[in-house]
């Protein structure tokens, strides 16, 4: 009887590991290869010569890249730019959650949500093609209403000073919606009776807002904020890549880890530098990954990845 | 019981929530506007966010050269239904199997999950392995294959899965079902919600995407419709060397190329947004199980 049970246990074993094989196959290829082929940082890589042909070198390529006026530039950019971007998308979506809390009518709130998807939706091509419409220099919106207003008309894809204002808003703009609809789930969560109970101790409905929903949706918004800190080393490439159409003449303010390593991959050929920027982002991206799921196991056991 | 508030809030928030409604509109149909205005009024003018005219010439200059749009329709077509079958059957197998407790191997797999989530080998590590050593430059696998699993969906999928009653599937094994029996006419039927969850993504993801060609394809007739896009943005020399090619004889001046650039546009963004609002209630509830990790 025992070895009937042991024999069907090892063909359940085998099928369910057959059912996971082929997904585990390509996470393999596609996913767990590249990673070893990090270690082309570390050599002076030869396209003929290939991964394992090509020589080690150390740390040249490393310091190529730090040694030169880029590397400040490069980070600066995309640590400063994704805390911008973490914070304006929490305050916005925060903000929308709570007066959608405040809202009623189940149509509304479902057609808000509705509205506030569209952009969610639309690859950054298209996102760029929007944004083209309001900044084009002759045609451009923007410059018609500062026309408007007597002002001179702006090159806004020469000028790069206004660009951490601009690429700030487009983020927020395109995912408010989905950070809010989070926030929103989190602040419906909330047990009624905490405002039963706040209402028949003659609580305001903003006295609620302050002492119960803030409150109760705190540690919610916290482990958001660690877990996209977390990923602060790596940017949405599409947003970088697409509004600012590439310009140059923008790199000084929008010019980030991931838009340099292309540029070195595919424009200047510079495979070295690119490599090495690749490995020491993946390096610092995992300590920071690692430790920010640390900290959220600690707030909040579910939501952390493991 | 939540208290009614008063008339001068309330307005506040109804005027808070139209704001933020026209933001997210206003961009869209500025860019639908300019796509039926008429050229020669967008260089008198520049653009409107309501149209300047109504004239269709964007649109049939598009389709003039018809074939390349319907090519890259074709390809993002292609590839998003053969990466919609096969990345839904795909994930929710590995999500179906790490969803049993009983699996032996379930601690190594999950393992072998999370890896990818928090360490990668980044653009040129892959960049060299898919063209040099898997020779995918300029194939269709190039677009479809790496973005086929996505750890974040099988979670998302594990998570609905772990929440089908395990008597049921005892119950089926006691009735002598095997493991694919259980998993196609169980749980598949049971998680349906959860596979349009994350089929939804699935298709956003492929009809979204511009990158994989812009790495691993140089083929004309490979683009995909966002590439296309993208290309187009990028030279609107593009279209012209088209007709000069065909011998349609169509002078420069002639091109309406601004509301031509915008009305491509709205052809390769349309369908997205005409189809996603009916799946929303999927999508919300799979952001309200997994968001937060994703």
């Amino acid at each position: 009887m025992n070895k009937r049970i042991g024999r069907a246990g090892r063909k359940k074993t085998m099928t369910l590991s057959a059912m996971a094989f082929p997904a585990t196959l390509l996470l393999f290829i596609f996913s767990y290869v590249p990673i070893v082929g990090l270690t082309i940082a570390f050599k002076d890589f030869r396209y003929d010569k290939g991964f394992l042909g090509s020589e080690w070198i150390g740390f040249k390529n490393f310091e190529f890249f730090f040694r030169s006026n880029d590397a400040w530039v490069v980070l600066r950019n995309t640590i400063g730019l994704n805390f911008l971007f973490i914070a304006m998308t929490l305050v916005v979506s925060v903000a929308v959650a709570m007066v959608m809390n405040e809202v009623r009518s189940r149509g509304v709130i479902k057609i808000v949500q509705t509205i506030m998807f569209f952009p969610y939706f639309m690859s950054w091509v298209v996102v760029g093609y929007l944004l083209y419409a309001y900044l084009h220099h002759d045609y451009g919106i923007l410059n018609q209403v500062l026309a408007f207003f007597g002002m001179h008309s702006v090159s806004w894809y020469a000028k790069s000073a206004y660009w951490p204002a601009i690429l700030t808003f487009m983020f927020v703009w395109k995912n408010a919606g989905y950070y809010s609809v989070i926030y929103y789930a989190g602040i419906i969560g909330i047990d009624d009776t905490y405002y039963e109970a706040a209402a028949l101790d003659g609580a305001s409905r903003w006295q609620m807002v302050w002492k119960i929903t803030l409150p109760m949706i705190k540690s919610l918004v916290i482990v958001m904020t660690i877990l996209q800190i977390g990923r602060i080393m790596y940017s949405d490439f599409g947003l970088f890549y697409n509004l600012t159409r590439d310009q140059g003449a923008l790199y000084a303010t929008t010019d980030v880890l991931d838009t340099y390593i292309y540029r070195a991959l595919r424009v200047t050929g510079d495979i070295g530098i690119g490599s090495a920027v690749g490995c020491f982002q993946a390096v610092v991206g995992f300590i920071l990954i690692m430790g920010s799921n640390l900290i959220v196991r600690k707030i909040d056991r579910d939501s952390a990845l493991f | 019981m939540k208290k009614d508030i008063s008339f001068g809030p309330k307005l506040a928030i109804y005027i808070f929530l139209v704001l933020i409604c026209l933001l997210c509109v206003i961009p869209i149909i500025t860019v639908i506007s300019i796509s039926f205005s008429s050229d020669l009024q967008i260089a008198k003018e520049g653009y409107g966010i309501f149209p300047k005219g109504f004239v269709l010439d964007a649109y049939k200059y598009v389709f003039k050269d018809s074939e390349a749009i319907f090519r890259s329709y074709g390809v993002t077509i292609l590839v998003t239904l053969m990466g919609l079958v096969s990345g839904l059957l795909l994930n929710a197998m590995i999500a179906y199997v790490l969803s049993r407790r009983d699996y032996r191997y379930r601690k190594q797999l999950t393992v072998f999950l999370i890896i990818p989530m928090v360490l990668n080998g980044g653009l040129v590590p892959t960049y060299i392995w898919m063209t040099k050593y898997l020779n995918l430059k300029n194939t269709i696998w190039a677009m479809l294959l790496p973005l086929l699993i996505v750890p974040w969906f099988i979670i998302l999928l594990r998570t609905f899965f772990s929440e089908i009653p395990s008597s049921l599937m005892e119950a089926a094994t006691v009735d002598g079902a095997g493991e694919f029996t259980i998993f196609f006419k169980i749980v598949l039927p049971l998680a349906k919600p959860a596979l349009a969850t994350v089929g939804m993504f699935i298709t956003l993801n492929y009809w979204n995407d511009w990158f994989q060609p812009l790495m691993y394809v140089d083929n004309r007739d490979l683009y995909n419709l966002q590439y296309r896009l993208y290309i187009l943005m990028r030279d609107v020399q593009e279209m012209m060397k088209n007709s000069a090619i065909s011998g349609m004889g169509i002078s420069i001046a002639d091109m309406p190329t601004e509301s031509m650039r915008m009305a491509m546009c709205v052809i390769a963004a349309g369908p997205m947004l005409v189809i996603f609002p009916f799946f929303q209630k999927y999508f919300v509830k799979g952001l309200t199980v997994g968001g937060v990790k994703g």
